[in-house]
């Protein structure tokens, strides 16, 4: 066969052949790569717009001032313990509500569920993970506020319990999907194994499948965590604002995140204001990387655990 | 008696773990049955291709529409080839070290960055720079790379799904590994891609932290002339619309018409892709080994 | 019986990260001649039918020491081609591996990915192709099926037929007839005696009555060492390890 040049093994379209499969993989590599230089241009950029900022600012003042008031006429003070406090809070206050309702009803689905349930409530977690943070925010300022007002006796109801409500339901997806999928991974022969003892199916899922899980459901709460501290549109809108030290749960908060968003419109670019904003975001950032790290780390404990 | 005492605590656990299902199902028939009921009345054809009039308090969202579709098609030509490519170099080429290792677990970390922080990300590269502006092609990048997490996962799930068999049943007949890789991989694993592509995008059509500072913008009499003109778009409109209008209340259904839309537009994404991967299914290319 | 010698395995080590997986092969195959490989399962028999057209590369942290030669030339070399290899010695999988293509396009896949353009020369090794792997009668009319559609047997014959098409010099059978039934066996064992006479081919099996059946020359792999290697009427008839009478009559495996 003339066109079929398979009877030398040495020829020079291989030469040729092999550096173009060398030069494709290269490209992919560069692909992959690129990802890693995301994340680092993140951190890099963050830090390099967020330093000018300390040298106006002393570096202890900006962890220990109990205020942020940048506007202020004499002296602007930049403390972010305000709104880190109240960053925690409504994120704390949201895994209040999300992780037992999550847990429990990824339990429902994993023990409990008829595979037709399943087959509903699974895409119908996915459509409650699809509706944008905006929409899940103007619903807390239209529906869930005057509601707390009520119940409350507080003014609009646009309070830290209001964002810890609609921060639940933002992390409710991802806590619902990993959990279910952890407490799934179980194998079989956990289950049968106890209920071969005697043990009743609720005592199977209390005491052995949630144990054996747990650190899958762990994972899958730190991450709705992650979800929850970095949201932001729903806290900005339904929080209130209010820049003062946050004084409980029916009081109004803002967080990091909504401070951004909302200061970071009105600032003169490059101004030590303007930098104190991306030292909030890189705080914020390191907060979010070592949940994942560590949830990270905990999922693959999970994983070694399973394999 | 023990016995019983167990069956009743069976009950009532099994019980509450129904309610949990419950409270969450009845959270997503409240938003959906609020959204429509009061946001149907408003929307209309003239809702739906007129611009905003009367100081945002008539008209329709036509500017905001399409100054979404925009950004997300800028979205998608920088997530989608970026997301594919990473994804064929993890599932194809990657070796098992090191920086193979690192680059998983940056896609981790990407996916766990909060939206507002790529909205700074996007500020300082993008928008100054890189001196896109404030615009379309500015808030378009900045969300595509919060999308890209998404697109490789997506990606790489559709790769993992053609079977080791076709890859080798290809070098055995002598191909080259992209020539095994583009003709008989590839074409079995891209409408898997492209479902998880539009699911990734339909996420950042409904993002605004990110387009905040990058290129939304609060009012445009006209629809953007370029990609690097500032633009209207629909989760920011229903921001502005239910917290930074001048008359809150007075434009409510306009803010309830914009939500609906909205919404109507992810789940439409959404169910394209649902229809798209059945389709596909249906047609046999299901690599069931 | 004795013919010239096409490969050759020489003190062939193979690693898989730090697992010592063959351990100092040598083994001789010889020209247009049918040699089996048996052993039980895990012993390396696998692994080492996948060496001879470096399909153990395309898994990570493989490691390979020692020579195999095609005609003399040892062809693991770096600045040997494992792309060209394969071409001349073609791979037929343990379990039948189509693409999800119409028969025809399966056969003429591996003629395009080698650049044949030509039409008419595609449609004629096509036929051709599947007239050698006994394909033709049973399947004609109907060469833009689906290739899925057919059944296990056929989708066996299908890959072997396309191996043919690009005209392999040696074709190595990876336990062909491990997922199919009795019947469709004894088609693939017809066409594999027929096969040996134009082309070298190795075959691994489980199954040592089909190693007496096709095979001239047979090999007995144990926990990743040749044990045995003589005419195959030698090794079921006279063996001459103990291991190897052992396997042979049964005892183990």
């Amino acid at each position: 066969m003339p066109s079929l040049d398979c009877k030398k093994l040495l020829s020079g379209k291989f030469i040729s052949r092999r550096n173009k499969e060398k030069l494709i993989e290269s490209f992919f590599l560069i692909n992959g790569v690129i990802v890693i230089v995301i994340l680092a241009g993140i951190f890099i950029l963050l830090v390099k717009n967020a330093l000018p900022a300390f040298k106006e600012v002393n570096f202890a003042h900006f962890f220990t001032a109990p205020i942020w008031n940048p506007d202020a006429y004499e002296q602007p003070t930049y403390g972010i313990l305000p709104m880190l406090a109240s960053s925690l809070m409504v994120t704390l206050g949201s895994l209040v509500v999300a992780v037992p309702l999550g847990v429990g009803t990824a339990a429902y689905l994993s023990d409990v569920a008829s595979p037709r349930v399943r087959e509903i409530a699974k895409p119908a977690v996915e459509v409650l993970a699809g509706i944008p943070s905006v929409v899940v925010g103007f619903l807390g300022i239209v529906l869930l506020g005057p509601v707390l007002a009520r119940l409350t006796g507080t003014y609009g109801g646009l309070t830290a319990l209001n964002g810890s409500v609609l921060l639940a339901v933002m992390a409710l997806p991802t806590i619902i999907s990993l959990s279910e999928d952890a407490l799934s991974a179980v194998p079989r022969s956990y289950e049968e194994a106890s209920l071969a003892l005697g043990a009743s199916r609720w005592q199977t899922v209390i005491k052995v499948k949630i144990p054996a899980a747990a650190s899958g459901i762990l994972a899958a709460c730190m991450l709705g965590m992650g979800r929850a501290i970095g949201e932001t549109m729903t806290v900005l809108m339904a929080t209130g604002n209010s820049a003062e030290f946050p004084r409980g749960f029916l009081g109004s908060v803002k967080t990091m995140t909504s401070t951004i968003a909302i200061e970071l419109g009105e600032v003169a670019y490059y101004t030590t204001h303007f930098h104190m904003l991306f030292a909030v975001g890189l705080l914020l950032f390191l907060i979010t990387f070592v949940i994942n790290l560590v949830s990270d780390i905990v999922f693959h404990k999970h994983t070694q655990v399973q394999g | 008696m023990k016995i019983r005492y167990s069956r009743i605590v069976e009950f009532f656990g099994f019980m509450s773990l129904r309610v949990c299902m419950v409270v969450v199902g009845m959270i997503l028939v409240v938003i959906f049955y609020d959204i429509i009921t009061k946001g149907i009345g408003i929307v209309s054809w003239e809702f739906l291709t007129q611009p905003p009039a009367d100081g945002m308090t008539k008209g329709g969202i036509f500017p905001a529409i399409v100054g979404t579709f925009f950004v997300t098609i800028i979205t998608a030509l920088l997530s989608v080839p970026l997301g594919m490519g990473c994804a064929i170099y993890l599932n194809e080429y990657a070796r098992d070290n090191g920086l193979t290792r690192f680059i998983r677990m940056s896609i981790r970390n990407l996916s766990g960055v909060p939206s507002i922080v790529y909205g700074l990300f996007g500020v300082s590269l993008f928008v100054e720079m890189l001196h896109f502006g404030t615009s379309i092609l500015a808030a378009g990048c900045t969300l595509g790379l919060m999308t890209l997490p998404l697109t490789i996962t997506a990606s790489e799930e559709a790769l993992k799904t053609v079977p080791r068999s076709y890859r080798e049943g290809a070098l055995a007949l002598g191909a080259t590994k992209w020539q095994s890789i583009w003709s008989n991989v590839l074409p079995y694993a891209v409408p898997g891609m492209l479902t998880g592509t539009i699911l990734g995008l339909s996420r950042a059509a409904g993002e605004t932290a990110p387009i905040l500072f990058t290129g939304a913008a609060f009012f445009l009499p006209d629809i953007p002339n370029s990609i690097l003109s500032q633009f209207m778009a629909l989760p920011y409109h229903l921001y502005i619309m239910s917290t930074q209008h001048h008359n809150i209340t007075l434009v409510r259904p306009i803010a309830y018409g914009t939500a609906l839309v909205l919404v109507v537009m992810i789940f439409a994404m959404n169910l394209a892709a649902v229809i798209l991967r059945y389709h596909l299914r249906k047609k046999g290319i299901s690599h069931g080994h | 019986m004795a013919t010239k010698i096409r490969m050759k395995a020489e003190n062939v080590n193979f690693y898989y990260g730090a697992h010592h997986v063959l351990k100092g092969i040598n083994l001789e195959i010889r020209n247009n001649a049918v040699t089996a490989i048996i052993g039980p399962s895990g012993c390396g028999k696998s692994t080492f039918i996948r060496l001879l057209n470096r399909m153990h590369e395309i898994v990570p942290n493989a490691r390979l020491e020692g020579r195999i030669l095609l005609d003399g030339k040892d062809v693991v070399g770096s600045d040997v081609d494992a792309v060209d290899l394969r071409k001349r010695v073609g791979m037929v999988f343990q379990k039948p591996n189509p693409f999800p293509k119409s028969i025809f396009e399966n056969i003429a896949y591996g003629l395009q990915i080698n650049g044949v353009r030509n039409k008419a020369l595609i449609e004629e090794r096509v036929v051709d192709s599947l007239k050698k792997a006994a394909l033709w009668g049973e399947i004609k009319g109907r060469l833009h099926d689906s290739a899925l559609r057919l059944s296990g047997g056929q989708q066996q014959r299908l890959c072997i037929a396309r191996c043919l098409a690009i005209e392999p010099e040696v074709i190595l059978f990876d336990e062909p007839c491990a997922s199919l039934d009795p019947i469709s066996t004894k088609k693939i064992e017809d066409l594999i005696l027929e096969l040996e006479k134009d082309y070298t081919i190795v075959i691994v099996t489980h199954n040592m009555q089909q190693a007496a059946r096709v095979s001239d020359y047979t090999g007995f792999f144990l926990m990743g060492e040749l044990i045995e290697f003589d005419q195959t009427e030698i090794i079921f008839k006279a063996p001459r390890d103990k291991r190897t009478e052992d396997y042979i009559t049964g005892r183990f495996g």
